[in-house]
């Protein structure tokens, strides 16, 4: 399996009035063309982490690595327009609530022809039929209708289509997906993901898929990374994610209600200092 | 003996949209009953119309035997109260602890504050030592605690929980929803809890019933739904979606 991305030891720190926060403590992994999720709770630092991939830390925070390579091109250190010219192209992200992360006052059509047209010299008409095919690939019924639309008049299932119309459409190598099915509804959300898992594994992207649930990744991801404090504890196949090691992990498996386990109370998280150590 | 709370065809329009469809509902005391359906089906609108927030059209509210007009009076607050979902909208950011938990105190003349807030904070497990900080120096987990608190500090029957822990990490939802069966439990009081998640509901309430579009779809003991014993297509959906991504 050939490596797509390398990350090796990787750092992101915020200055803040009461010193330095690290978000992300040294965090690696490598991911080839496959599905990897990064699990965590919040603050754990798995979006810093997607983030700093993508080049999207703000300005104040900053980076460091040992090794941050996508394809062979050290990301730290190509500048900002050769970054330009991999977002969105080679590398895509989807976020996480598609009604703030769309461009309220542009039509989710002309989004989407943006995006190819940043990327690719094609005339308008083409760039409009591939704009629509692709609508039609994530399963809108009715592209024509949709390409025409603002954000705020669609639902957030379809927002979320149209947001992974618009990254895919230039044909990236990897996928960052930040919590892309969180602000959905538990049906539509399966929806979101079987469009999400046909068209990565036809196109034979990498996918890193960032969310807080464990059980959710662990069924779609074929690896996954635990991270607690900005830390890496623990690295497994999804498969074995009931044979998990870590007694974080475990904990977290542990702690969520399930249909048909009688537990009460149900068992709760015994934070240990030493796993952030 | 009259339920906690009766719904009889209950329609809740907005302008011309109409959120709730003639919904009848029956709880009894120190019941848990859960609402469960997707983000439209009107659960969430379902215990905004009991509390008053919203509009009801027609149809009857009774509670605890009283059938409620459409304003609520200060002994309808005693006895009914809500948890909302988003911890950081529902405290107010430029109060204090102490000054959200005196707020319901001084509305209803209650006398003995002091102790009544000491008492809730140590219910929810917080402790005095948060008692003079504001909610943007609480986690998201001990602001729920204190919203908590602030429902309970008025010692009611019923408590409505809209979605109390969809904003929490699975840990500190874990912990919420143990507080939430323990005071329950301590005070006898009365459930009804929305959530869009099925094992949170079966874990929490003995029965259920399950919304669409502002409707009824099926009412269920939380035992029907962990045996699979469902009969509406919408229900099976919803238990399968609960099972996680499936490769086809």
């Amino acid at each position: 399996m050939s490596t797509l991305l390398e990350v090796e030891d990787l750092r992101v720190t915020f200055p803040t009035r009461t010193g330095l926060i690290e978000a992300v403590r040294g965090v690696s992994f490598s991911l080839g063309r496959e599905r990897l999720g990064i699990v965590g709770e919040s603050g754990s630092g798995k979006s810093q982490t997607g983030r700093a991939i993508m080049g999207l830390t703000p300005p104040q925070a900053r980076i460091s690595a040992k090794r941050l390579a996508f394809d062979g091109i050290d990301l730290l250190s190509i500048s900002p327009r050769e970054r330009r010219a991999l977002r969105g192209n080679r590398i895509a992200m989807i976020l996480q609530d598609p009604k703030y992360s769309l461009d309220p006052v542009m039509s989710i059509g002309r989004q989407i022809v943006e995006t190819l047209r940043t990327h690719e010299k094609v005339g308008k008409a083409e760039a409009r039929e591939r704009a629509l095919a692709m609508l039609e690939a994530v399963q809108i019924r009715d592209p024509r209708r949709v390409f025409d639309l603002h954000p705020h008049e669609v639902s957030g299932g379809m927002g979320q289509r149209a947001m992974i119309a618009m990254m895919l459409i230039a044909g990236p190598e990897m996928m960052i997906a930040d919590e892309p099915t969180s602000a959905l509804d538990v049906t539509v959300q399966l929806d979101v993901l079987g469009i999400l898992d046909r068209l990565v594994s036809e196109r034979g992207m990498g996918l890193i898929f960032i969310s807080h649930d464990l059980r959710l990744v662990s069924s779609f991801c074929d690896r996954v990374i635990v991270m607690y404090a900005g830390k890496v504890v623990e690295q497994l196949k999804a498969s074995e994610l009931s044979q998990a090691q870590h007694p974080y992990t475990r904990g977290l498996l542990n702690c969520m209600p399930k249909i048909g386990a009688d537990r009460h109370p149900l068992p709760v998280l015994d934070r240990k200092p030493e796993w952030a150590a | 003996m009259s339920s906690a709370i009766a719904l009889d065809r209950l329609e809740v329009i907005f302008d011309r949209f109409r959120a709730l469809n003639g919904v009848s509902l029956d709880v009894q005391p120190g019941e848990s009953f859960g609402l469960v359906g997707e983000s439209g089906s009107g659960k969430s609108t379902l215990l905004r119309a009991i509390a008053g927030l919203a509009p009801v059209a027609s149809g009857n509210i009774t509670v605890n035997g009283k059938t409620l007009g459409t304003r609520r009076d200060k002994a309808f607050y005693r006895e009914v109260q809500m948890v909302f979902q988003d911890p950081y909208g529902s405290l107010h950011p430029r109060q204090t602890v102490d000054r959200l938990l005196q707020e319901p105190l001084a509305i209803h003349g209650f006398a003995d504050g002091e102790k009544r807030i000491e008492r809730a904070l140590d219910e929810v497990g917080l402790g005095n030592g948060f008692r003079f900080r504001y909610a943007h120096q609480l986690s998201g987990g001990q602001r729920q605690r204190v919203a908590i608190a602030r429902a309970l500090i008025l010692e009611p029957s019923i408590l409505l929980l809209d979605e109390p822990t969809s904003a929490l990490d699975a840990s500190v939802q874990a912990e919420v929803l143990n507080l939430l069966e323990e005071v329950r439990r301590r005070r006898k009081l009365t459930f009804l809890m929305v959530s869009h998640d099925l094992a949170i509901i079966t874990h929490m309430c003995e029965r259920l019933m399950v919304m669409q579009g502002g409707e009824a779809v099926e009412n269920l003991a939380a035992g029907d739904l962990v045996e699979r014993r469902v009969t509406k297509d919408y229900t099976r959906n919803l238990l399968r979606a609960s099972d996680g991504f499936v490769r086809v």
